[in-house]
């Protein structure tokens, strides 16, 4: 693996430190020897051909992974600004309320539009009306979705576009206020227009947020990412600022990725 | 192409006939059935509607839905007038005609009066087994589809909750009788002589008696609740599956438990399915003999359920009168005549509507929940 952080003129604190990590599926291995430190409010992106980990990896980090059978970390560990997030006596919750996620397929529930954005603050047991009003109407704000909803607050969201329904699924993912926001391919299912205003949202986000993004598209890596690590077969192969990894790869396989002569 | 001529059709087809008789053969068969089931509810419809229906206002035959069930009498008075009174009306009559001369008299059990009692019972054994079996039902469903381990031992679990469903009514009759009237276990001071085992509480002089429920509404109604369990079961899970894996994911990440997953962004979302299963469910309750024969069911009550109890909790273990038993009742058991076809038929069109209406409002709140909860 080549690390390289001497572009970056201070060591950044690390959000989420990788060590040694290992991950199997039953006995299959699917992650091997991962090392890596996400620096704090950056967006860091991972590449990487299809079924080469990434969104394992990803998945580890609100330890989602763990309603999958047979799924488990063999050695290494995770720590979340210095907590070992494997460790037994890890409240899940308040994990996965720290560490939001967004899914691939926009999936809000078919509620109201603020039913959705609430929904987290429901869960823990906030009831009063104004606080959720005006958690509501930061989260949307956040998301860039305020001024197209703010009519229709208590209409179906399943009623709302595909991108509006995604960046919905953002600001109910920021509404509990995380700290590091997990997107797995947020815009695969979203046209040209829907993913560019979902990038410019990113770059408002990172101020506030650690934002791990796995993306497909290594356009997308070039524009929205601060950092970007690739993946193969369970490896991280390089792990650099997005230019250098993009422009000056290292390492051959990285070059072989970024140049489109394989994946 | 070698000869585009080949192309043109001369003469019909290959295989045409054959075609054509399949056609015929198969729609036959389908007409048929078709066929055989409308004579069926036109006879019923046709002899069953005078009964309900009047011609003059309200245009139903409110004594006859409102009335005790009882015994018919019939019998010539002195002009040589027939009469048909139901047994409370006949002491009236006789009471009034001091000494008058009655002739040829016949009486019909179960054929005068109303059947208030009947419907009654079914209703309170279609409640009363339906909250059970929701209870139970939608909870293994949840255990089965949300929580357990898809293991070889689960699998099988599961098939044998659906061979149940292939067991005949009778068989859950008898299982019904020999469990809950005669075995499971309630607290009492004075245990039956036939007690299979008492056991001493340590409170008081009350003992657990392992003697049963008796022939009680509660035992009826558990004994349905276990007849429509597989189905329930089954359908409930089936509902909890084609709620998108998305959902569930979604509340997980948002730092739901798997309890509030489930309460929140499953269950809510797997009604429509559920409740469509339940209400086909609720139409085999209304509509079952056999398992009700030996556990609940009486031929004749003179009260309704509620009347005469010491406490309410009394209606639980007092005997129903039901409407399918009512029908096997006046169908088996009494001699058919002019007379007690009044009876006959107007229960069975009675149950009938009672049946077709509840199919019908499971389709139309099945509609009304699958056009709200759309994804």
């Amino acid at each position: 693996m080549v690390t390289d952080r001497t572009n970056s003129a201070v060591p950044l604190p690390a959000a989420i430190r990788i060590a040694d990590l290992c991950f199997a599926y039953h006995a299959k291995p699917a992650l091997t020897d991962v090392t890596l430190d996400l620096p704090a409010h950056q967006i860091t992106a991972l590449i990487g051909p299809s079924g080469c980990g990434k969104s394992t990896l990803l998945r580890c980090f609100n330890r989602i992974n763990d309603r999958i059978p047979g799924a488990h970390i063999t050695a290494g560990s995770i720590h979340i600004h210095g907590i070992d997030i494997n460790r037994r006596d890890i409240d899940l919750q308040e994990l996965r309320r720290r560490v939001g996620m967004v899914f691939q397929k926009y999936n809000p529930f078919p509620k109201s539009i603020y039913e959705n954005v609430v929904f987290s603050l429901r869960l823990s047991g906030l009831r009063k009306r104004h606080e959720l009003d005006a958690i509501a109407e930061t989260a949307l704000r956040a998301a860039a979705l305020w001024d197209e909803v703010k009519d229709r607050l208590h209409s179906r969201a399943l009623g709302l576009s595909g991108g509006q329904q995604q960046r919905l699924c953002i600001a109910r993912a920021i509404a509990s206020q995380p700290d590091i926001l997990l997107m797995d391919e947020p815009c695969a299912a979203l046209d040209p227009i829907a993913t560019l205003k979902i990038e410019e949202l990113l770059h408002q986000l990172k101020k506030q947020y650690t934002i791990v993004i796995v993306t497909h598209n290594m356009a997308q890596a070039t524009r929205c990412a601060d950092h970007t690590a690739f993946m193969y077969l369970g490896q991280l192969i390089e792990f650099a600022p997005t230019l250098q990894l993009f422009n000056t790869p290292r390492h051959p396989q990285t070059l072989a990725y970024v140049t489109g002569s394989f994946g | 192409m070698h000869n585009p001529e080949s192309l043109i059709l001369k003469g019909l087809p290959k295989g045409h006939a054959k075609d054509h008789a399949v056609r015929l053969l198969l729609g036959a068969a389908t007409y048929l059935i078709v066929i055989i089931a409308a004579l069926l509810f036109c006879k019923i419809i046709k002899d069953g509607a005078p009964v309900l229906f009047t011609t003059k206002a309200p245009f139903v035959d409110l004594g006859f839905l409102l009335d005790k069930n009882e015994t018919l009498h019939v019998f010539d008075d002195a002009q040589g007038v027939r009469h048909q009174l139901a047994a409370s009306k006949y002491s009236e009559y006789v009471k009034h005609h001091d000494g008058a001369p009655i002739y040829n008299e016949q009486t019909f059990s179960y054929s005068g009066g109303g059947i208030a009692g009947p419907i009654v019972g079914t209703v309170l054994l279609t409640v009363g087994s339906m909250i059970l079996a929701l209870f139970f039902g939608v909870g293994a469903a949840i255990y089965l589809s949300e929580y357990a381990k898809q293991s070889p031992f689960i699998h099988a679990v599961r098939l044998a909750i659906l061979n149940l469903a292939g067991i005949p009514s009778i068989v859950f009759g008898l299982f019904g009788f020999s469990v809950f009237v005669l075995a499971v276990p309630v607290i009492t001071r004075t245990p039956a002589d036939r007690s299979l085992l008492t056991l001493p509480l340590w409170f008081g002089d009350a003992v657990v008696s392992f003697q049963g429920w008796n022939s009680s509404l509660l035992a009826g109604c558990a004994t349905l609740a276990c007849m429509i369990l597989p189905v329930i079961i089954t359908a409930s899970e089936e509902s909890l599956r084609a709620v998108p894996q998305g959902f569930r994911d979604a509340a997980l990440a948002m730092g739901a438990t798997r309890w509030q997953t489930i309460r929140t962004c499953v269950l809510p979302f797997s009604i429509p399915g559920i409740l469509t299963s339940s209400l086909l469910a609720v139409t085999r309750v209304a509509g079952e003999t056999a398992p009700i024969m030996f556990t609940a069911a009486v031929a004749a009550k003179d009260d309704l359920p509620w009347q005469s109890l010491a406490n309410p909790f009394d209606l639980l273990s007092s005997q129903v009168q039901a409407l399918p038993y009512h029908i096997y009742t006046l169908a088996a058991r009494i001699p058919a005549s002019e007379a007690t076809q009044r009876a006959q038929y107007g229960s069975v069109f009675v149950f009938l509507i009672l049946v077709a209406s509840l199919s019908a409002g499971s389709m139309l709140l099945r509609a009304k929940l699958r056009s709200k909860l759309k994804w």
